[in-house]
């Protein structure tokens, strides 16, 4: 993968991060995050995650970013632009914001160097990857391809099969908490008339 | 070893489970619990008669605690003549109360909780009298003040008598205390508790040596076991429970403050009256305290007007005549040795006077029934017209606490009148002017309360109690009279003793008749149609004051010392313990107080900023794990 | 050529920014956004360690499953604290957190 488009992506990711911290407009914000979530899934896919980066579009990008649009719309935030910003905390902010990069830093400069993204050798990985146990994934091996959605698949169904679940029903539970959240409110406005 | 034969299982296991299934189910039982607990009753004295002149020998019953060597406590029951006699007095006495209770509670709204805690007695009692060591004697011993503390408390919403039950079970933990140092010191020199196992080692073994090289010892650890007993048997200066003990149930002072319970103590004085023995001083104190506790307590019943009252001191006053008889038995090493073989007056005494103590209590509660709960005598007066079956009942047990020939007393109380002019003759002229006494306010009892007119409303409408009630008054007078006979007292096991009749047993016997005529003579004609008492003497209305002196004592002298301790606690306890520490974090609380500032952005730094140290300390400060 | 060192520090800015967001702004919906925008920056982390450490010739899946699961959750996290900040917003009229100081000791 050439360097430049490492470069532009990480640029557009870190640019529209810059844009949702400092934009008064929360819309402007919003779609600024839904734009620097594009950036991240591209540098997801660079990192031949393919499957991780299309979810990263398709429920961060969507979803996500739509409901808190349908939010930010719902309750008509206009009237928040003219506050004047709190400086302590602003200062606060940068310098933790600072320090912490430095840290990264110093701590990823330990890296640099000693890995690059190289191709993955993808015929090597046949007969020792754990897809050899299904054919299409040892097909796609051998073909020079890497048939990430198929190994993803592999690992959440089969060795987190249950951990999914899980999962599962903690989105369940997260229904039945909104719509009670939801309409505590309502009962207690009834309650009220 | 060998498994004991079910009815010992019976008649120590049944009350508890019946007590524990009505106190469990009550509200559920209702009624039926009545029933059950006066089932078990009958059937404990079905067992404890065939019990009677079964072979002598301990049972194991259950293990409780052993240690391999170290020590031993289980629960033994011991079976011999002692044990049965008083095991046939307690089921008997405690059979016929349960019947009487039937009557006299039959209003009463919380009768499963009665019983059920009456149930709980019988098997305490039942557990002292069979212990065979001193461990379970005490387990039982206080369970007995247990089931006493609730029985007084029956009816606690009456703050007289919550407040006698606190008193009883307070100045009973004195006793106790003092029955535990005396357990603790026997067992720390001899390394058992048992009663077999502490004769042998007192013949032959460690306590041997320790008797013979330090009397003291021998006479501190008598006198705790005695003040173990000087609580239960309410003595001087413990006595003072035993009266306001008067506000339970009347068939609970019948069963438990005159006729088991407060036996237990002079009981227990038997059981270990050998080690008694081994101290001389200490046969001289008990002895003493005992004759003492008979004659203030008989001064005292001379001036109460309250019918069980006047019982209760004459309870205190004969459980001082056995306790003084238990001393002086102890004194004579030849009546020591084999009072197994001759039988114990003490014991014996206990025997008789528990039936007709418990026909006069029940008498008693009889009349307060018919009354409407009146206690005053001055208030009753011609209940002979109107009651005839407990006025004569009354009166067979009156005649027979007297010492009427021919009555169970005369006989049990000769013979420790009779160990008494054999050892100590002031103890014995104590004993002669107890007896004159007891005859003088046992007249003025009944003259008052059964003969002349009837003085109060109460009293012209009493009418004879019903059937159920009756028979236990019954029973028991036809036991006063024939306890003391031989074939009878033979047949109990009663332990009777050999009254050697020579020139002495007719010098005891014409004193005591003397004393008996004296005394009830003086009564009657002191008393006979009066309205009101004509004698009047404040201290032994008053007990003495013994009551006001506690009183003071614990005013003035209690309150100093918590004073000073409460100075203590103050300073240590309140102040640096608690206090202090309360004032440091309070102030370093308010301080840290300016970082709750409720403001999320605040908090968010604060999480950041101890993030970001976390990671700066474990990253860039301690050495990698690696290297 | 691109190392993980690299996207570590891209990772590392883009916490540091929502950091940042999080502290400074008073929006609390912005505030919102900028978590998961932290959220979104381990997840980067998650997925460079994965394709860096390779297993067995391919990238380590254990860790892309992670941020699967992570994904998942925060969608879950997102929906509750949206509907938290609703009913904020219906008691209070206000997404200001400065408006929020009930805590205040």
């Amino acid at each position: 993968m050439p360097s430049f488009i490492f470069y532009l992506f990480a640029l557009v990711t870190l640019g529209f991060g810059l844009l949702v911290v400092t934009a008064r407009n929360p819309v402007t914000s919003a779609l600024s995050l839904a734009s620097s979530f594009v950036g991240l899934a591209a540098l997801f896919i660079s990192l031949d995650a393919y499957f991780i980066g299309i979810i990263q579009i398709l429920v961060y990008a969507g979803a996500v970013m739509v409901l808190f649009l349908f939010i930010i719309m719902l309750m008509d935030i206009k009237a928040e632009e003219g506050k004047k910003t709190n400086n302590g905390a602003l200062v606060g902010g940068c310098l933790l914001a600072v320090l912490l990069v430095l840290q990264v830093i110093m701590v990823s400069g330990a890296f640099h160097g000693e890995r690059t993204v190289a191709e993955l050798d993808t015929t090597a990985a046949i007969g020792k990857a754990a897809g050899t146990e299904l054919p299409t994934i040892a097909n796609d091996l051998r073909e020079g391809s890497l048939p990430d959605t198929k190994l993803m698949g592999y690992a959440l169904f089969d060795r987190y099969g249950f951990h999914l679940q899980v999962v599962g029903l903690l989105l369940l539970v997260g229904t039945v908490g909104v719509v009670m959240l939801s309409k505590r409110d309502t009962a207690a406005k009834e309650a009220g008339n | 070893m060998s498994s004991p034969p079910p009815i010992l299982n019976i008649v120590l296991f049944l009350p508890f489970l019946v007590a524990v299934v009505i106190l469990c189910m009550r509200r559920l039982l209702k009624g039926a619990s009545v029933i059950l607990s006066v089932a078990s009753s009958i059937t404990c004295f079905i067992c404890s008669l065939m019990l009677l002149g079964t072979v002598e020998r301990v049972y194991p019953m259950m293990d409780f605690i052993h240690i391999d060597g170290v020590f031993d406590a289980g629960i033994l029951a011991i079976v011999d003549k002692q044990s049965a006699g008083m095991l046939f007095i307690v089921t008997f006495i405690g059979m016929l109360v349960h019947l009487f209770s039937l009557g006299y509670m039959k209003d009463d709204e919380a009768q499963p909780r009665y019983f059920g805690a009456l149930s709980l007695f019988m098997f305490s009692m039942t557990g002292i009298v069979l212990a065979a060591n001193l461990f379970m004697m005490f387990i039982f011993w206080e369970l007995v003040g247990l089931s006493s503390f609730l029985l007084i408390g029956h009816w606690f919403h009456k703050s007289s008598a919550a407040e006698a039950a606190n008193k009883a079970f307070l100045t009973n933990r004195i006793g106790d205390f003092g029955f535990m140092i005396g357990i603790l010191m026997l067992f720390g020199v001899s390394g058992s508790v048992s009663f077999e196992d502490l004769k042998s080692s007192l013949e032959s073994g460690n306590l041997h040596a320790i008797a013979a090289a330090h009397p003291t010892f021998m006479t501190i650890a008598a006198l705790g076991l005695f003040m173990g007993a000087v609580g239960k048997s309410a003595q001087m200066p413990l006595h003072v429970w035993l009266p306001d003990a008067m506000e339970g149930p009347t068939p609970v002072s019948a069963l438990i403050h005159a006729a088991t319970m407060v036996a237990a103590g002079v009981y227990m004085l038997v059981r270990v009256s050998f080690i008694i023995a081994a101290s001389p001083l200490a046969c001289d104190i008990v002895a003493g305290v005992g004759g003492v506790t008979a004659l203030m307590a008989a001064l005292m019943a001379t001036q109460q007007n309250d019918i069980k009252r006047v019982l209760a001191y004459s309870t205190l006053s004969q459980l001082g005549y056995m306790v003084m008889a238990v001393g002086l038995v102890a004194m004579n090493p030849t009546h020591a040795g084999n009072a197994d073989s001759i039988g114990h007056p003490g014991m014996f005494h206990l025997y008789t006077h528990a039936f007709f103590k418990a026909l006069l209590f029940l008498g008693s509660g009889a009349v307060i029934y018919a009354c409407h709960h009146e206690q005053d005598i001055w208030k009753m007066g011609g209940l002979r017209k109107y009651m005839p079956v407990t006025f004569w009942t009354f009166a067979i047990g009156t005649a027979a606490l007297m010492g009427v020939p021919g009555l169970s007393g005369f006989v049990s109380k000769e013979g420790i009148l009779d160990v008494a002019y054999g050892e100590c003759k002031w103890l014995f002229t104590i004993g002669v002017v107890t007896a004159g006494l007891t005859a003088f306010y046992m007249t003025r009892l009944v003259v008052v309360a059964f003969l002349g007119k009837a003085r109060s409303e109460g009293a012209k409408h009493a009418s004879e109690v019903p059937l159920i009630m009756l028979v236990p008054l019954a029973a028991l007078a036809i036991m006063s009279i024939i306890s003391a006979v031989p074939s009878v007292a033979n047949g109990l096991n009663a332990l009777k003793p050999v009254v050697e009749h020579g020139h002495e047993g007719h010098t005891v016997m014409i004193f005591s008749l003397i004393a008996l005529v004296v005394g009830a003579g003086g009564g009657f004609l002191l008393y006979r149609n009066r309205d009101s008492d004509p004698v009047s003497i404040k201290l032994f209305a008053n007990k003495f004051y013994i009551d006001e002196f506690y009183a003071g004592l614990i005013k003035y002298g209690q309150d100093r010392v918590a004073w000073v301790v409460n100075a203590l606690e103050r300073i240590f306890a309140d102040g640096l313990v608690a206090r202090l520490p309360a004032a440091i974090v309070s102030k370093m609380g308010s301080q840290l107080r300016v970082l709750q500032c409720g403001r999320l952005q605040a908090y968010t730094f604060l999480l950041g900023a101890g993030v970001l140290f976390v990671i700066y300390i474990l990253v860039f400060v301690l050495p990698a794990p690696g290297h | 050529m691109v190392t993980l060192g690299h996207y570590l520090v891209v990772s590392g800015a883009l916490f540091a920014l929502g950091l940042a967001g999080v502290i400074a702004r008073r929006n609390i919906l912005i505030i919102y956004m900028c978590l998961e925008m932290m959220l979104s920056a381990a997840n980067l982390t998650l997925v460079a360690f994965s394709r860096f450490h390779l297993v067995d010739h391919l990238p380590d899946y254990g860790a892309q499953a992670l941020v699967f699961f992570t994904i998942t959750v925060a969608a879950a996290e997102v929906a509750v604290g949206l509907a938290i900040i609703v009913a904020l917003f219906r008691s209070r009229q206000s997404v200001d957190v400065d408006s929020i100081t009930k805590l205040q000791g």
